[in-house]
């Protein structure tokens, strides 16, 4: 208790009053103070030796985001978030080069076991490339040499930012724009690290892509930054997951995923969430405000997001596709579970530009304890989209009666050729199907557990295998407790 | 004895159904309950396997000689207590397989077992589903999604031949059935039959008493047993309706 409050007391001494310039330059620590500021984001650019283009991008994001405010829309509630006690760019401690996966840290394999997936396990049985990133900073990237066979790029942010600058600058930014919403600017501000992952001309990427995240250190808001992009041609198949040890203070996650398809080609991202979500009377929990968006800019390109949302105190997330190209497609599928106190307001936008594009979308939503969720999509189909057809289908599962499920889809459709259909259901999981596998031997959390999970399998099997079994485990833990 | 039910009262929200109720079983033992729509015997058959809802106000409910009153529903699954439901529920998403399998292993973990190896549990699913003349393409559906009536009765009987249970319950697994159908789940049933597990068969028609010979049966009526008897109970309540009962035991 003393020793934190002496910390506190350092900190406050080193961060009160204003902040001298030169302290920042001080390029050696590992830690930037509390706080955000044009020094802070000089501080973090400097720290990864950026181009100066990219400083300008994000003192030019900063300074937008100094003009906006938060979005009050979505039915989520949370105290105010002090950006200013925040610290933006932190480096885990590094001893040594890491050679080999026995040298990483431990905690962080300890981790990923937990999760069921061992970085281990996945570089040997799946053939998965992994880019773990952890407090910011890349810390393994592996199956290198598989990919450079294709030449494809898959590494962290920064080091694409240094070895592949003019990529980068070609389409950082030009499906989310910094001016998009108040986190996407948080994030152009600040972002520290991410994964860039690019599929040239005609290649198929013959292994899944994966990436782990990590909130680490206390007080670390998280700032991600993907950018994929595939030519004409191209697939690639791409798994994000991610993992937070138990923290009490709450953390604030902002990332950005942009997806580009070019001619013919097709990005299929997945993602299992589980950050945590807080303990059973709300305290806690990471808020996890994400743009994510694909750009289906060349014709027959084809951009599909799966997702499975159980983590987190507050989910804000609407992974998107715009349907550029003519012929191209979009899909969402989604399955979002919040227990206790947790609150989700997700869903997705599905812009049709081109002829003929089609999008579907599917989304699950499990509610238990005291949590609310919300699905909340858009279908816009615009003049020149031609022969438009989205399905939606929002489907909704409470357990218990002091949960909540939402459902807000608008559509907007400017050419009367569009075919745009919704279909929503809200249901409780019932007494009797929990009877009848009780019944046979099945306790009741494991009977919520495989319920919710055939409930949810439609968008289950779009997952890859490997994460799909993480993903039904992940559904039975969240539920656990929310019954009887 | 396997069971042993000794003045059993049972009440859903304020309404008495089941008003001191007696029964025992022996392994070995076939038992028909017979007797007119609404007396309880559905809610007996809850109450034996741990409904919620389905409150025993008073009696005791003895199986394998263990009070079991307060037991889960799962719990009184996994020592062995079986019900054929009389309405088989649908669970979508989850296939037959997959339900199968997990309810094998939560019964085998109770029990300390390691899960049942793979293939080892494809081949007993093989089996049964022989036992029971049921396709593969049922197995390979979600639990009862989509099965017709028959087929869901059929289903009741393949998923007690792969839990083996010591008692099973049997609640109107006849009805709606056509005769070939009959045959099949009686065939089940008596290949199954042992000196070492016991049933209780719920009907309203003796027809499925001339394949599966029971021991004892029971007239219920009005939350009770009125009259035991032999197999010949049956064949006269065929031909006689419940109309003296109600005579004769109705308010
Ligand atoms: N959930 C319930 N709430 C209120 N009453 C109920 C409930 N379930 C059953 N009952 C009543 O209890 C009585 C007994 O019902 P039960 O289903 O046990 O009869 P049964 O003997 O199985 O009839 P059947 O031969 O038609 O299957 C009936 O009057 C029924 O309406
Ligand atoms: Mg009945």
């Amino acid at each position: 208790m003393t020793d934190e409050k002496n910390e506190k007391q350092v900190l406050h001494e080193v961060t009160s009053g204003e902040y001298k310039y030169g302290f920042f330059t001080n390029i050696e620590a590992d830690q930037a103070p509390k706080g955000l500021s044009e020094d802070i984001i000089r501080f973090i650019s400097a720290k990864k030796n950026e181009p100066e283009w990219l400083l300008e991008f994000r003192l030019k994001a900063y300074r937008h985001w100094l003009t906006i405010e938060e979005p009050d829309w979505a039915l989520l509630h949370h105290p105010p978030i002090d950006y200013q006690d925040i610290i933006y760019y932190s480096a885990p401690k590094k001893k040594k080069e890491l050679s080999s996966l026995d040298e990483v840290d431990p905690e962080l394999l300890d981790t990923f076991n937990k999760l069921g997936i061992s970085l281990e396990e996945q570089k040997h049985l799946a053939g998965v490339a992994v880019d773990a990133v952890v407090d910011s900073v890349s810390v393994k990237t592996t199956f290198q040499d598989t990919l450079k066979k294709h030449d494809i790029i898959f590494c962290s942010f920064s080091e694409a930012v240094q070895d592949h600058p003019d990529l980068v600058k070609k389409y950082l930014g030009s499906v989310v724009p910094y001016t998009d919403n108040y986190f996407a600017a948080l994030n152009s501000a600040v972002f520290t690290d991410g994964s860039f992952c690019f599929i040239p001309k005609g290649v198929r990427c013959p292994i899944e892509l994966s990436t782990y995240f990590r909130i680490n250190a206390a007080n670390t808001g998280q700032f991600e930054r993907t950018l994929i992009v595939a030519e004409e041609g191209g697939y690639v198949s791409y798994l994000e997951g991610c993992t937070a040890p138990m923290r009490d203070e709450n953390q604030l996650h902002a990332a950005i995923v942009e997806l580009i398809a070019l001619d013919n080609a097709e990005i299929k991202y997945s993602t299992v969430q589980n950050w945590y979500p807080g303990d059973k009377n709300g305290k806690g929990g990471i808020y996890n405000f994400v743009t994510k968006r694909g750009l289906c800019k060349g014709n027959s390109s084809k951009i599909s997001w799966t997702q499975v949302e159980t983590g987190s105190a507050i989910t804000w997330k609407y992974p998107s596709c715009i349907l550029l190209g003519d012929n191209s497609v979009g899909e969402f599928y989604s399955v979002a579970v919040t227990n206790n106190f947790q609150q989700a307001d997700t869903g997705t936008k599905m812009q049709h530009l081109g002829k003929n594009t089609r999008s579907t979308i599917i989304s699950k939503g499990i509610s238990a304890g005291q949590s609310n969720n919300s699905y909340r999509g858009m279908v816009r189909v615009g003049k020149r989209a031609e022969n438009a057809r989205n399905f939606s289908q929002c489907d909704s599962l409470l357990l218990g009666d002091k949960c909540g499920a939402h459902t807000f889809p608008y559509i907007k459709t400017n050419n009367p050729t569009a075919i745009v259909e919704h279909e929503a259901t809200t249901s409780k999981i019932s007494d009797d199907q929990l009877f009848y596998c009780q019944q046979r031997g099945i306790d009741m959390e494991k009977s919520i557990g495989l319920i919710v999970n055939g409930y949810a399998k439609d968008v289950l099997n779009k997952l890859p295998m490997e994460f799909a079994v993480e993903a039904q485990k992940l559904l039975a833990i969240t539920l656990e407790g929310s019954v009887g | 004895m396997l069971l042993n039910i000794k003045d059993l009262h049972v009440s859903i929200g304020d309404k008495e159904i089941i008003k001191g109720f007696n029964l025992s079983v022996n392994k070995g033992e076939v038992h028909a309950i017979m007797g007119p729509n609404g007396t309880g015997k559905s809610t007996l058959a809850a109450a034996i396997t741990g409904r919620e809802g389905y409150d025993i106000t008073k009696g005791e409910i003895f199986f394998k000689d263990e009070l079991i009153n307060d037991w889960e529903p799962d719990k009184r699954a996994s020592e062995g207590i079986f019900l054929s439901f009389q309405y088989p529920i649908e669970i979508p998403g989850v296939s037959m397989t997959n339900f199968m399998r997990t309810a094998l292993n939560a019964q085998r973990e109770y029990h300390n077992l390691p899960p049942i190896a793979a293939g080892e549990f494809l081949k007993k699913m093989e089996e049964k589903k022989k036992l029971v003349d049921i396709q593969s393409k049922l197995t390979n559906r979600s639990v009862n999604e989509g099965f017709s009536g028959g087929e869901k009765k059929k289903n009741e009987i393949f998923q007690m031949a792969m839990l083996e249970p010591s008692l099973a319950i049997l609640d109107e697994t006849d009805s709606g059935l056509d005769i070939d159908a009959l045959k099949v789940v009686a065939k089940g049933v008596n290949q199954l039959k042992s000196e070492d597990n016991a049933f209780v068969i719920i009907t309203h028609y003796q027809r499925l008493l001339d394949y599966i010979v029971p021991d004892f049966v029971h007239v219920m009526y009005d939350g009770r047993i009125v009259k035991s008897g032999g197999k010949g109970l049956a064949v006269e309540l065929e031909s006689s309706g419940y109309e003296w009962i109600k005579e004769q035991f109705g308010a």
